[in-house]
């Protein structure tokens, strides 16, 4: 058993927990009443807080909550889980609720992959903390020392073959100090992580009961749809409500800002009154479009930077000295995030108190955003989570939230406020279009320089420079440039990665064919050129690296020529954790269908691998579909897509027809899984397509590119 | 406004909407049924399908006053108590990951097996593939399917 120092009294424990971010702060409400979930059936109305992340009731039943916001990812089963485990229960016995925002936990975010890996320590540290109280209790009923009593499954025994329920010795621990150490268990006696358990919603889900924020609903409350700028870079100089006045159900018409929000007593009436307003714009900024995006994202390529991310030797003299040089450039527009449930919250803004709900990966942070919005007391605000219908990063940011509160108080209503798809995807927040210029240089068959270029629109840093090929070149120059423009852009799906790793794997893949090496072998070589002779800074761990790339190369049958399938290879390192990834691509009646993937991944301790297969499968999907299909571009600053008829998302047709997901297995601390599986699917798919073509994709969206070759099959 | 009488998931209703409401909204908005979900509203994602006498169709492309006499079953209504060969299929799957989706993947799922019992691969993505995942859960939805098959 390892053991985590807790030395700390009860009061100094909450700064502690704090400072570390360690994600677990002991409650102090003992006995406080609860409100468990009325739909399902036996449950008790008595229940003992034993700290902030559980409640036990008589009958054994324990309540975890789920402090972070869940927008897919799985975290409000995977968390409990890991609380649930060190408590030692029954997995049937454990009910799971959403935690509200509350001091009582720290970090209560969902991105960068990082719900489960930051607050592992602290989620154990509360389970094992609680079993410890309630195993003291009992020690103290019994007269005995609390390490001759041992636990299972939410009951205790000691030496003498008594037995005592959590259940009913839990009020009475509810009173025990709080233990300054406890200790955790070896990964080796998990019963509930490592094992899959399934979404604890999915009896909800499947049977439609609320539970997104778009579900959300009050007494009194008024739907709200805004009317935005059409264009980035436009104002709004004047409008005429009348007709929007005159539609049943709308109730009022209000400005703020450039912006102009219809409320009504239903979602339809608002969004008819949205579409009656007559607005005249006017020009603000410059209106951009995406062509000239395009020339000064590549005039970039070939600016020098006074401030090189990483410059280790001396490239230039390096490729004056080479025998062979290749250089590439890689291309990727904006993309919207698309969440499936579109952008709303809930609002509402009285003199006494201020109410939110609704979905937000970033509770906290918005929470203080609207307090100072509208001059209030952070303490006066109370944020609900709801689950969300997809995150992507997209609810990273409170806009919408701020818009709902600011709304609400200058209507002096409670308001949802509801983005329709096109408002959705027209109004702002991207990832950012892109570019790459690679450039290697070999000298007598070694790589002995390696340049990376990357320009992105409103983003400088769109490298990342201490991952691979970091280390294994002795002549190693990064630069980033941003291009400043009036588009809004925010974290996606992997942020930078998303592209960067498609280009990166697409080029390493591209190398290796021009120099007549295998591309699995290419990598290993260099990865062990990193471990044995290693050059500059890198920030991975080669051999972790390897590891998944010959999990993937053997699994796949890498070296195994099949008929009539063509075959990609990508490895990406992103958010902790090592995936690589084998496409194989075969022509179905001049098509080409995405037959197979298999992926392998180092990701640490699994907690839930049924959770963890459908984020892995999600994410390959995502990221070959986004490869593929995404695509928004802008004329006179304005978005040319904003509905699924003219924005295309990848279906279950075009999806690969098997996914396979093979697992490294480890004694590490988890990483992340959320995002790692979508940086090499594009490469992985690019690579595959250049098998079966003999052509290379340079520029996403691929499909444009593909239906031109198809048609010369 | 006009008073329409519709028949959701057995039970009669009379809203007071104007006519050309979509379904969708008169569900979630005056019934309370928001398990129908809202994604695009053209009739592109799937997320707000019902039946309709027993057909799978996009709610958010019917006005109410196109509906009449005929029976409108919703996710609330495809059991009574969440175990429609369909819903234990997902379940069995874990198909999820937001779960936004699913409630019209489900319905969907339903249409076509009512029709056909045992649907090829061929055929069960040609008919799922109006509803978009955005989580893509595409292969456990298939497999879903091929469960709630066996189920039947
Ligand atoms: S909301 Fe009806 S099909 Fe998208
Ligand atoms: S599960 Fe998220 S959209 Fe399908």
């Amino acid at each position: 058993m390892s053991l985590i120092e807790t030395k700390q009294n009860r009061r100094s424990f909450i700064k502690v927990a704090t400072a570390t971010g360690g994600g677990f702060v002991l409650g102090f409400n003992w006995l406080a009443s609860c409100t468990p979930d009325k739909t399902i059936k036996e449950i008790p109305s008595e229940w003992v807080d034993i700290n902030a992340f559980l409640k036990i009731a008589e009958n054994g039943l324990v309540t975890i909550m789920s402090p972070n916001p869940e927008i897919g990812q799985n975290v409000k089963t995977a968390m409990p889980m890991i609380v649930a485990e060190e408590l030692d229960v029954n997995w049937e016995d454990v009910m799971v609720e959403q935690a509200p925002l509350s001091k009582d936990f720290s970090r209560q975010v969902a991105g960068g992959s990082q719900s489960i890996r930051s607050s592992w320590k602290g989620l154990r540290t509360a389970g094992a903390t609680a079993r410890q109280m309630l195993v003291n209790a009992a020690a103290e009923q019994w007269k005995m020392n609390a390490s001759d009593c041992t636990t299972s499954m939410g009951v205790i025994s000691n030496a003498n073959g008594e037995k005592i329920t959590y259940g009913e010795i839990a009020s009475m621990a509810a009173l025990q100090a709080v233990p300054e150490d406890v200790k955790l268990k070896e990964p080796k006696n998990f019963t509930i992580i490592g094992t899959g358990r399934g979404n604890v919603d999915i009896d909800k889900i499947i049977t439609g009961k609320p539970l997104f924020g778009l579900d959300y609903k009050v007494e009194g409350m008024k739907y709200a749809v805004a009317l935005r700028p059409p264009a980035f870079g436009q104002k709004l100089k004047s409008f005429d409500d009348t007709e929007a006045r005159n539609i049943n159900g709308v109730s009022d018409v209000i400005r703020y800002g450039d912006k102009i929000a219809v409320l009504a007593n239903s979602t339809w009436a608002a969004m008819k009154g949205q579409k009656a307003l007559i607005a005249e714009w006017e020009e603000g900024e410059k209106l951009e479009n995406s062509m000239d995006h395009d020339h000064d994202l590549h005039a970039l390529l070939y600016k020098k930077s006074d401030e090189p991310r990483s410059n280790d030797g001396n490239v230039e003299k390096a490729f004056t000295e080479a025998d062979k040089v290749i250089e590439k450039v890689y291309e990727a527009p904006f993309l919207p995030h698309n969440t499936l449930e579109p952008q709303n919250f809930f609002a509402d803004v009285t003199p006494e108190h201020v109410r939110l709900a609704g979905p937000i990966q970033t509770p906290a942070g918005t929470r203080s955003r609207i307090a100072k919005l509208l001059d209030r007391n952070e303490d006066d605000i109370s944020l609900e989570l709801t689950r969300m219908g997809g995150g992507f990063g997209r609810r990273l940011y409170g806009d919408f939230a701020l818009d709902a509160a600011e709304i609400s108080s200058l209507a002096g209503v409670p308001v949802k406020l509801v983005y329709s798809r096109e408002d959705d995807m027209t109004a702002g927040i991207y990832r950012p279009a892109s570019k790459y210029r690679f450039k290697v240089g070999f000298k007598n068959g070694k790589l002995t320089a390696y340049h990376l270029v990357g320009a992105g629109v409103n983003t400088g840093n769109v490298t990342r420079e201490k991952n691979f090929p970091a280390g294994s070149v002795p002549n190693y120059k990064v630069e980033s440039h941003k291009l400043e423009s009036n588009i809004t852009i925010g974290a996606w799906r992997a942020p930078i990665t998303n592209f960067l790793a498609c280009a990166e794997q697409s080029f390493v893949d591209e190398v290796a064919y021009e120099i007549g090496m295998d591309p699995v072998q290419f990598r290993l070589d260099l990865l062990d050129e990193v471990i044995n002779n290693p050059h500059g800074e890198f920030g991975y761990e080669p051999e972790k690296m390897k590891g998944v790339i010959k999990l993937a190369a053997e699994k796949s049958n890498w070296n195994h020529n099949e008929e009539g399938v063509f075959k990609g290879f990508s490895a990406y390192y992103s958010h902790n954790t090592y995936v690589a990834e084998v496409a194989k691509v075969r022509l179905v009646e001049g098509q080409l269908k995405i037959e197979k993937v298999d992926c392998a991944v180092d990701c640490g301790i699994l907690v839930n691998p049924l959770g963890a297969i459908n984020q892995i499968q999600g994410g390959i999907i995502d990221g070959m579909g986004h490869a593929l299909y995404g695509d928004l571009t802008f004329k006179d600053g304005k978005p040319q897509s904003s509905n699924f008829n003219n924005y295309r998302l990848i279906r279950m047709i075009e999806s690969p027809e098997q996914i396979d997901v093979h697992f490294v297995e480890s004694d590490n601390d988890p990483t992340g899984l959320g995002e790692p599986s979508l940086p090499p699917a594009g490469g992985a798919l690019a690579n595959a397509l250049f098998a079966a073509t003999n052509i290379r994709f340079y520029r996403q969206p691929f499909a444009k590119q593909l239906v031109e070759i198809e048609k010369n099959i | 406004m006009a008073n329409f009488n519709i028949s959701v998931n057995g039970k009669k209703h009379e809203v007071d909407v104007d006519p050309d409401t979509p379904v969708l909204w008169v569900l979630r908005d005056n019934l309370d049924l928001v398990g129908t979900k809202y994604g695009c509203g053209i009739a592109q994602c799937g997320a707000c399908t019902v039946h309709i006498d027993g057909v799978a169709v996009r709610s958010c492309s019917i006005p109410v006053a196109s509906v009449g006499k005929k029976k409108i079953t919703t996710i609330e209504g495809l059991s009574e108590d969440g175990t429609h060969p369909v819903q234990e299929a997902w379940k069995k799957e874990d198909v999820p990951q937001c779960g936004y989706c699913q409630a019209g993947q489900i319905m969907n799922a339903a249409s076509l097996l009512a029709k056909n019992a045992s649907p090829s691969d061929d055929e069960i993505q040609e008919a799922m593939n109006g509803n978009i995942c955005r989580c893509a859960t595409y292969l456990k939805i298939h497999a879903a399917v091929k469960t709630a098959s066996s189920l039947l």
